[in-house]
């Protein structure tokens, strides 16, 4: 079948086999292979992106799904060298060791703070539940969604406004 | 230019590995794609123990797509017996170890055959193909049942189900007293049975392996922790010129001990790789990796401390089952044995007697899992510390007190015969106990359990220590390990001031590319953002021990200390004869060397550019200022601590909820905290996870029934609580950094601070132990049994 995705603002089209899991195509036919695979049974979180500004496990989508879709992937967040302020959270706050869970992490956690901008301990570790991580205790994660939150809220000052303005709408998930 | 003021050991440096890792620019195994790479499946034996009569690859063979369908038969010769480093008795027995299945499987998990196809999904479908019939043999699962005579076996041609047994007296050894004595002499005596359930290190990126055969080397890229023992083990496994392989760990997503290994998939690829002349790869499933990458922990501990009334601990005996599964992987019979140094952790036991039977069962090997052997040493004292307070009615830690290693007293030589360079045990139980409130716990506690509330609560305490910095090398020797601790680095001064550190630690998460950058600023006095950490390739760090045990930085890191100082020894050198001044006149701080009492000064930089240069230097010397050094730690590192559980534990529903957890660790210098501290919390978040969750389960067949992450239950954000950490540090102070390790720190002491916490809580109740994972029905029963008591 005939498919049409944009990934982190490049439309592709290719032929697909209608079985194909929308992570093998980003990672196979893409080269996207920022998003990763970490089970089969859709448990672990590591493959999450955005499907058209939602966090989708894409172990848990065929290709053929997201036809005509827009899907933005870690590889996708920074813009014009700039972290995405989760990024950057991330970073500051040691809030990832191997890090092979992490491009799941940051995209599940951008969604998160999309439908819950100022969340407390308990509503970030239920809302990354999805997302297992083997390295970190979650601990420096957690700090980081909160840290992040408050860099994106709207009274945080110029400099995080900046970097805000700076991601295309789609990049923010849940609009 | 400019020298770095502020000192970098000590300073929360956020890590420079992160830069690719955030962004998605990681480099991973299965990312690799090499023109005509062959894509690798594994048909995995679905029963524990059979005769394989018959393997039609036919219907496999001619699917689309795929070039050809291998099983043991087709590699019998080729393919050797996977290795064992680790031979802890001149007669332990051992299998053939292949890594395709010939004639027999002997664990549900075990590769049959593999498919050689053009991509992943065509491969898979082939699997489907094979048609296998197994002629199924007696399975033995049970430990207990396995050592008793007539017991069905494992492997037949061995005659027995006992691989081992290892023994360790202090009587004999003359580091202590008799141990029997201790137990006849007793005024109180506490006999336990504990169980170490079988765990999966389930690291989150799946073991991948591609290897490209052509070219002069044979080059395999894999998700090991252990690049360099791999390629030795290779060459040794498969009779090839060990300079013709090169080895590199890429990016590599986590290990845990699951990843040191030479594991049967690499050497399937390397072997399909030379049949077809082309690159392969094999990438496990998370079930192929939950099914075959080797397991951990599985030990049935029985325990007798002898003590007197008031608490002085007299002796202890142990007596281990440790289950080895079907084969003896790389360091699998060891792993129980590096437990018996740290059974009598920081106390002055005066007599200790351990014994080790090592166990085949037709399960998956096990072997290393984060802490190998301490975890359950740990486990093992400090719920038997608990139990002797339970008999004397004293409060645990007041036991503890009573028995522990003075701070005043060390150096300290244990009746296990290690001598503990330092420590101060009084120190961090002080601070944990007050950032606990463990006395206002106690009386909450107190006030719960007469009010009768349904929910009680229980605190648990885990005095601990670990021996780390595997390991001092005429040690392993004399454990009859196959090779050395040591730890190989390099240092290049490149012309622009640059600086190549290169080391044989093999990170797989730890952050070591900001670790040793911290710690050779501060030697060479180079900015941080100048230095380039290389590891993890056998060309590029050709030599190297890799990474586990807690070693990298008290091995690896004074390694590159020490060709840091030969590095600075030659710039000294040139930079006196450029300045026209006497080499002793001349100090180095701060990246400078300074005539002394002088203005007078030339950067190291300076001088790595004039040595490219070459145009003047002293007669004789040689244009480089690059050094090596190799380290052999003359003792281990003991890091210490305290931890304290606090559980809600509702005796209806036999729920548990972690309410705190405090733990005070000393690690000894710490060179970057925001690292010590989340090496703290994924440890604490492991060892909390055999507590209460996790357990590697097989139904009454073998087959292992918690081959997914929906039934192996890895814990999420939702599970855990969030730790308070905090430090002493009391530096070792047999390395010149005076660390000691923190990387299985959180994973050994909190455990039994859990399970500890869980039985204080319904000890009331009637309970004496819950078994774990300490599941609400495990729990809810414990609760039933000891009601019915």
């Amino acid at each position: 079948m005939r498919i049409t995705v944009t990934v982190d603002g490049t439309a592709y089209t290719d032929d697909v086999e209608p079985r194909t899991l929308l992570v093998h195509h980003l990672r196979e036919k893409l080269g996207k292979v920022g998003t990763v695979v970490g089970c089969d049974t859709s448990n672990c979180g590591a493959c999450t992106v955005h499907v058209n500004g939602h966090s989708v496990k894409s172990c848990s989508m065929l290709a053929v799904q997201a036809d005509g879709a827009e899907i933005t992937t870690v590889e996708g967040l920074a813009r014009n060298g700039q972290l995405h302020p989760v990024q950057q959270a991330f970073h500051d706050n040691h809030a990832l060791q191997c890090g092979f869970c992490t491009p799941g992490m940051i995209m599940q956690s951008i969604d998160l703070l999309a439908d819950d901008p100022d969340p407390d301990e308990a509503a970030v570790r239920h809302g990354l539940e999805g997302n297992l991580c083997r390295c970190t205790g979650y601990q420096n994660i957690v700090r980081a969604v909160r840290d992040a939150a408050a860099r994106m809220s709207p009274g945080a000052g110029p400099e995080a406004e900046r970097i805000a303005d700076a991601r295309a709408p789609h990049a923010v998930g849940g609009e | 230019m400019t020298a770095t003021a502020e000192p970098e050991i000590g300073r929360a440096r956020a890590r420079k590995e992160d830069a690719r890792l955030i962004t998605g620019r990681t480099r991973w195994t299965d990312n690799l794609a090499l023109p005509g790479m062959l894509h690798l499946a594994i048909l995995r034996s679905p029963v524990a123990h059979a005769r394989i009569t018959r393997i039609d690859t036919e219907a496999a063979r001619t699917m689309p797509n795929v070039l050809d369908v291998l099983t043991g038969a087709d590699i019998a010769d080729a393919q050797g017996s996977l290795p064992c480093a680790w031979p802890i008795t001149p007669d332990m027995k051992a299998p053939n170890a292949p890594s395709l299945a010939v004639d027999t499987v002997n664990f549900a998990g075990e590769a049959v055959a593999v498919v050689v196809a053009r991509d992943a999904y065509a491969a898979d479908d082939a699997l489907q193909a094979i048609d296998v019939d197994y002629e199924d043999l007696p399975v033995v699962l049970d430990m207990a049942e396995a050592v008793k005579d007539g017991a069905e076996l494992a492997h037949p041609d061995l005659g027995t189900n006992v691989s081992a047994v290892w023994t360790f007296d202090s009587a004999e050894a003359g580091s202590g007293g008799d141990v029997e004595s201790a137990i006849s002499d007793a005024e109180v005596l506490v006999r336990r049975t504990f169980r170490q359930q079988r765990l999966i290190p389930a690291f989150m990126e799946p073991r991948s392996v591609v290897v490209d055969p052509t070219g002069e080397q044979l080059t395999m890229w894999s998700a090991t922790q252990i690049p360099h023992i791999l390629r030795l083990m290779l060459a040794m496994t498969l009779g090839l010129p060990e300079q013709k392989i090169r080895v590199i760990a890429p990016d590599v997503g986590g290990g845990f001990g699951g990843k040191l290994q030479v594991t049967p998939e690499e050497v399937i690829a390397v072997l399909v790789a030379q049949r077809t002349g082309r690159p392969v790869k094999y990438t496990e499933s998370r079930t192929d990796s939950l099914l075959a990458a080797h397991h951990g922990r599985d030990q049935i501990q029985h325990l007798t401390l002898s003590a007197k009334r008031d608490g002085t601990v007299t002796g202890l005996k142990v007596e281990l089952l440790a289950d080895m599964g079907a084969y003896l992987r790389l360091v699998t019979p060891g792993v129980p044995i590096l437990g018996a140094f740290m059974f009598n952790s920081i106390y002055k036991f005066p007599a200790y007697h351990f014994s080790c039977t090592n166990v085949f069962t037709n399960k998956t090997p096990t072997d290393a899992y984060r802490g190998a052997g301490r975890p359950e040493a740990t486990f093992g004292i400090e719920r038997m510390m608990d139990e002797l307070a339970a008999e004397l009615g004293m409060d645990p830690m007041d036991v503890r007190r009573k028995n522990w290693i003075a701070h005043e007293e060390f150096p300290f030589t244990t009746v296990a015969g290690l001598t503990y360079d330092s420590g101060n045990y009084e120190a961090a139980t002080a601070k944990a106990t007050a950032l606990f409130d463990y006395a206002g716990l106690r009386a909450e506690q107190k006030r719960r359990r007469d009010a009768g509330d349904p929910v009680q609560l229980g605190l648990g305490i885990s005095t601990f220590t670990e021996m780390c910095g595997l390991a001092p090398s005429r040690v392993l020797g004399s454990l009859s390990y196959g090779a050395g601790g040591w730890e190989h680095a390099a240092i290049r001064m490149l012309p622009t001031g640059k600086v190549e550190v290169v080391t044989g630690s093999s990170a797989h998460g730890q952050g070591h590319e900001t670790a040793w950058s911290q710690v050779v600023a501060d030697k060479l006095g180079v900015p941080f953002e100048d230095i380039e950490v290389i590891h993890g390739d056998t060309q590029s760090s050709p030599k190297g021990m890799d990474t586990y045990g807690s070693r990298s930085l008290t091995v690896g890191a004074i390694a590159v200390l020490g060709a840091a100082d030969k590095v600075i020894g030659k710039a000294k050198t040139v930079a006196a004869h450029l300045m026209e001044c006497a080499e002793d006149d001349l100090e180095f701080a701060e990246g400078k060397f300074t005539v002394r009492g002088t203005e007078s000064a030339t950067s190291i930089q300076d001088v790595a550019l004039a040595v490219f240069a070459a145009h003047d230097l002293p007669d004789g010397m040689e244009p480089s200022l690059d050094s090596e050094a190799t380290y052999d730690p003359e003792n281990f590192s003991f890091p210490h601590g305290t931890h304290l559980c606090a559980t809600e534990v509702d005796t209806e529903t036999g729920q548990v909820r972690i309410r705190a957890y405090v733990c005070v660790d000393d690690v000894g210098t710490v060179v970057n905290p925001l690292i010590v501290d989340g090496q703290v919390h994924g440890g604490l978040a492991q060892g909390i996870a055999q507590a209460l969750f996790e357990e590697a389960v097989h139904d009454e067949g073998g087959t292992l029934t918690t081959a997914t992450f929906a039934d192996y239950t890895l814990p999420s954000a939702a599970d855990l609580p969030s730790f308070t950490t905090d430090r002493t540090e009391t530096p070792s102070t047999t390395n010149p950094l005076g660390v000691k390790g923190v990387g299985e720190a959180g994973t050994i002491a909190s455990t039994p601070a859990v399970v500890n916490a869980v039985v204080d809580a319904i000890r009331h109740l009637g309970v004496t132990d819950v078994e774990m994972p300490c599941t609400p029905m495990r729990v809810w029963r414990a609760i039933q049994n000891g009601a019915a008591r």
